[in-house]
């Protein structure tokens, strides 16, 4: 499986285990949209450590999958950039404001609670 | 000017083995995991590129050693339409595909060496290179092995 995704409460968590072709990043695209949908989801978070090259198109993929998302009433956090990958993307240049970002994955969950409004009390 | 590695770009599919070579052999010439990355993430973009515009072509990857540095250089070819603004395509990231096409600005800031010839109807070549200066200690090391 090139990406494995989970739901935990009202969130899914997408972990990218290889490196995608281009087809694959954009059938990732449609298939979250789809789940967020299905699964009524209020938050994505988008695990990306395993890639080791994020180039203008994945990253411009992963912003569009953030506003596609956004659009489906849910909000996106990216987990995992590497900091060589963080290094070569700053090169593009992109606009990666509709990206959340988050070193890990207890960090992007409370991200994603303070962003859907809720504090953590009840645990999601 | 040493041995070479092709690597063929028939479809998006080849972008990941292309990657891997090239980060491979940065790894080879002891460059740093940061300047592997970023030496993939270019070869990411132009054999995309090819892809995109041409359909397909071809990533030629030749290590150098040379007395005081070793280096990457990295020779990105195809047979299309050409790059008619060259400048244009390398100062504003615009192409005809609507493709935003930050890749081959993004590209030639990853690299230290970056040069474009392209004419209309003949195809594009892109090079570029990525150095390394070599330490004393690296230096002094071969020239024990060669007399040994």
């Amino acid at each position: 499986m090139l990406v494995a995704i989970l739901k935990q409460g009202d969130y899914l968590i997408a972990s990218i285990q290889f490196d995608l072709t281009d087809a694959q990043v954009l059938a990732l695209r449609d298939d979250l949209s789809d789940r967020i949908g299905r699964s009524r989801a209020r938050g994505l978070i988008i695990d990306v450590a395993q890639l080791d090259v994020i180039d203008s198109f994945v990253a411009r993929s992963l912003g569009s999958i953030a506003i596609t998302a956004r659009l489906r009433g849910a909000e996106t956090v990216i987990v995992g950039i590497e900091p060589d990958v963080a290094i070569a993307m700053v090169q593009f240049d992109l606009d990666l404001e509709p990206l959340r970002t988050a070193l890990d994955l207890d960090e992007a969950l409370s991200l994603l609670d303070r962003l859907t409004d809720r504090d953590g009390e009840d645990g999601g | 000017m040493e041995d070479e590695v092709r690597v063929p770009i028939t479809s998006d599919a080849d972008l990941v083995p292309a990657r891997a070579q090239g980060r491979a052999l940065a790894q080879e010439l002891g460059f740093s995991q940061t300047d592997a990355t970023l030496i993939a993430t270019a070869i990411s973009e132009i054999a995309r590129n090819i892809v995109v515009h041409a359909g397909r072509g071809e990533i030629v990857m030749t290590r150098m050693h040379e007395p005081h540095r070793y280096g990457l250089v990295i020779v990105a070819s195809d047979a299309g339409p050409g790059i008619l603004e060259v400048d244009w395509a390398l100062e504003r990231g615009h192409t005809s595909r609507g493709s935003l096409g930050l890749g081959l600005p993004g590209a030639r800031r990853l690299m230290d060496e970056f040069q474009v010839e392209t004419r209309a109807g003949s195809g594009t070549t892109v090079t570029m290179t990525k150095w390394r200066a070599r330490d004393d200690l690296e230096r002094l090391r071969e020239r024990r092995r060669h007399r040994a």
